[in-house]
C-alpha cells in the first residue's frame, strides 16, 4: 500500500512538472531564439518576461475556435488530444532517481517504443480531418517520417538493451552507474538523438509544418486551444525526448562514474541529488533541441528519407551487431 | 474487477471488429481497427502476457494500421460526401458508453466469477520477455529462422516491385 501511495505521489508530481515544463520550454525557446538572432525576446510580461507563457495561453483560450465546414469535426477535435495523451503516459516508466519511479515493468523499453509509435496518429488524423491540401500533405509527411525514423531509433535502443541485458528502464539506468552509455555506445547515442529530433518533428526535420511549402502543415486549420494542444504536445515531446536521451545514454540520474566515488547517503539526500542531476541533464538537452532549431536549416524531404533509410538504419544495425559481438567476446574471455 | 475488465475488452474487441467490417468509410474502419488491436492488447495483459500485449500495440496499432491509414489517405479512394458522412462525436461516445454499460450489465446479471483461470507464478513467468526469448532461441529455433527467411524474401520481393516501377519511369 505504501508503495502504491508513493507511486501515485511520484505520478502526480511528475505529471504536474511535465505539463509546466512545456510552458518553461516555450519561454526558453523564445528567449534563446532571440539571443541567437541578436534580439531581446519577450521581456515585457513580468520580470524578464517570465509570465509570457501565461499571457500566450490566455490569448489562445480567448481566440475563436474554428472547425473547417467540410472537415471531419469529431476527428478534428480528437486529434489534438492524442499527442498530449501519448506524451503524458510516457513518464510512467522513467526513473527520476534511485527508487523514484511510477512503475518498473519488465517490458519498459518496448512500452516506450509502443507509446512513441502511437504518437503518429494525432498528426496524421489532424491533417486528414482538416480537409485541406496543406494539412493532408503535412499529415502524410508526418506518418512517413515518423515510421521511417522509428526503425533506427528502435535499433539504437536495442543496442542499449544489450548492455543492461534487460528491457526494464530502471535496470538500464542501473547498468550505467559507472560507465554511461554515451561512452560505451557513442554511435547509438548519435543515432538515437537524431531519430528523437525526427520523432519530435523538430528542425531540421520539421517538414511536417514547413512554412514555406505547407503554410502551417498539419495544423493549418487549427486555432484556439486546439492549436494550443499541438503546441503543448510539441514541447512536451521535446522534454520527453530529452528525458529519454538522458535515461538511455547519459546514465539517467547518475553523476559521471558515480559508482566509483559517490559515498553512501541517506535516502532523502540521495533522492534530492538524483532528481536534481536528472533535471539538469534533461534541461541541457531541451536547450540542445532549441539550439539546433535556430542553428541548422531544414532538410529537403528526399534528403530526410535518404538519411533515414540509407544512412541511419544500416549504421544502427551495424552498430548493434558490432556491440553484440563485442559483448559476447567480453563475456567469453573476461 | 478483472472479470469486468475482461468483459469490457472482449466486448470492445467484438464491437470494433464489427465496425471494421460494416463501416462504409475506410478511414473509420482503420480507426476501429486501431481500437480492436488495443483491446486485444488489453486481453493479453489480463492473461499476464505483457510482452505480447506491448508488441501487439507496437507492431499492429503503431506501425501496420498507420501504414493502412497512410495508403488510404494517399489514394483517397472515396467520394467527398461519403468521406465525412458517417462518423460523429455522438456516435463514438455512445458506442464506448454502450460497451461499458453492456459489460457492466453482463457482469452484474451473469455474476460470473473465474472467467479467467487462476495464474500460478510459473504461468506468469511464461509471459515475460526472458521466457519468450529463451523458448524462441532454443525449442522453436527452426520455425523462428524459417520465419526470418520468409520475411527477408518478402522484403526483397517488395523492393523488386518498387525498383521495377522506378526504372520504367526513368526510361
Amino acid at each position: 500500500m505504501a508503495e502504491l501511495t508513493f507511486s501515485l505521489i511520484v505520478m502526480g508530481i511528475s505529471l504536474f512538472m511535465l505539463l509546466n515544463s512545456a510552458a518553461v520550454a516555450v519561454y526558453a525557446e523564445r528567449r534563446i531564439a532571440a539571443f541567437i538572432q541578436n534580439r531581446v525576446g519577450p521581456n515585457r510580461v513580468g520580470p524578464f518576461g517570465l509570465l509570457q507563457p501565461i499571457a500566450d495561453v490566455l490569448k489562445l483560450i480567448l481566440k475563436e475556435d474554428v472547425t473547417p465546414t467540410l472537415g471531419n469535426k469529431a476527428l478534428h477535435t480528437i486529434a489534438p488530444m492524442l499527442p498530449v495523451f501519448t506524451a503524458l503516459i510516457t513518464i510512467a516508466v522513467i526513473p527520476f532517481g534511485e527508487g523514484i519511479y511510477i512503475t518498473d515493468i519488465n517490458v519498459g523499453v518496448l512500452y516506450l517504443l509502443a507509446v512513441a509509435s502511437l504518437g503518429v496518429y494525432g498528426v496524421t488524423l489532424a491533417g486528414w480531418a482538416s480537409n485541406s491540401k496543406y494539412s493532408l500533405l503535412g499529415g502524410l509527411r508526418a506518418a512517413a517520417q515518423m515510421l521511417s525514423y522509428e526503425l533506427p531509433m528502435g535499433v539504437a535502443v536495442a543496442s542499449v538493451v544489450l548492455f543492461a541485458a534487460s528491457l526494464s528502464v530502471v535496470e538500464i539506468v542501473d547498468s550505467q552507474e559507472v560507465w554511461w552509455n554515451i561512452i560505451r555506445n557513442p554511435l547509438g547515442f548519435i543515432i538515437f538523438t537524431v531519430a528523437a529530433f525526427a520523432e519530435a518533428n523538430r528542425t531540421p526535420f520539421d517538414l511536417v509544418e514547413a512554412e514555406q511549402e505547407l503554410v502551417g502543415g498539419f495544423h493549418t486549420e487549427y486555432s484556439s486551444m486546439k492549436f494550443g494542444m499541438f503546441f503543448l504536445a510539441e514541447y512536451m515531446h521535446v522534454v520527453i525526448a530529452s528525458m529519454l536521451i538522458t535515461t538511455f545514454f547519459l546514465g539517467g540520474y547518475h553523476l559521471p562514474f558515480a559508482g566509483l566515488w559517490l559515498p553512501e547517503m541517506s535516502p532523502v539526500w540521495k533522492g534530492i541529488l538524483d532528481v536534481s542531476v536528472f533535471v539538469a541533464k534533461t534541461g541541457f538537452f531541451v536547450f540542445f533541441f532549441i539550439w539546433v532549431r535556430w542553428t541548422i536549416p531544414r532538410f529537403k524531404y528526399n534528403q530526410l528519407m535518404k538519411l533515414g533509410w540509407e544512412k541511419m538504419l544500416p549504421l544502427a544495425i551495424l552498430n548493434f551487431v558490432v556491440i553484440a559481438g563485442a559483448i559476447l567476446l567480453y563475456n567469453e574471455f573476461f | 474487477m478483472i472479470t469486468y475488465l475482461f468483459l469490457f475488452f472482449a466486448l470492445l474487441a467484438l464491437g470494433t471488429a464489427i465496425l471494421v467490417v460494416t463501416n462504409k468509410s475506410t478511414v473509420n474502419s482503420a480507426l476501429a481497427l486501431v481500437f480492436h488491436m488495443l483491446s486485444i492488447a488489453g486481453l493479453y495483459l489480463l492473461l499476464r502476457a505483457q510482452f505480447l500485449a506491448v508488441v501487439q500495440v507496437l507492431v499492429y496499432a503503431g506501425a501496420i494500421v498507420v501504414l493502412f491509414l497512410f495508403v488510404i489517405m494517399l489514394l483517397n479512394l472515396e467520394k467527398e460526401e461519403n468521406l465525412f458522412a458517417e462518423f460523429s462525436f455522438k456516435h463514438a461516445a455512445a458506442f464506448f458508453a454502450g460497451i461499458a454499460v453492456l459489460a457492466q450489465l453482463l457482469y452484474a446479471l451473469g455474476s460470473w466469477t473465474g472467467v479467467l483461470p487462476e495464474f500460478a507464478d510459473q504461468m506468469i513467468a511464461i509471459g515475460t520477455v526472458e521466457a519468450i526469448g529463451d523458448e524462441l532461441f532454443t525449442t522453436y529455433l527452426l520455425p523462428f529462422e524459417v520465419t526470418a527467411i520468409l520475411l527477408t524474401a518478402a522484403v526483397v520481393g517488395a523492393l523488386m516491385i518498387a525498383q521495377r516501377k522506378l526504372k520504367s519511369r526513368d526510361q
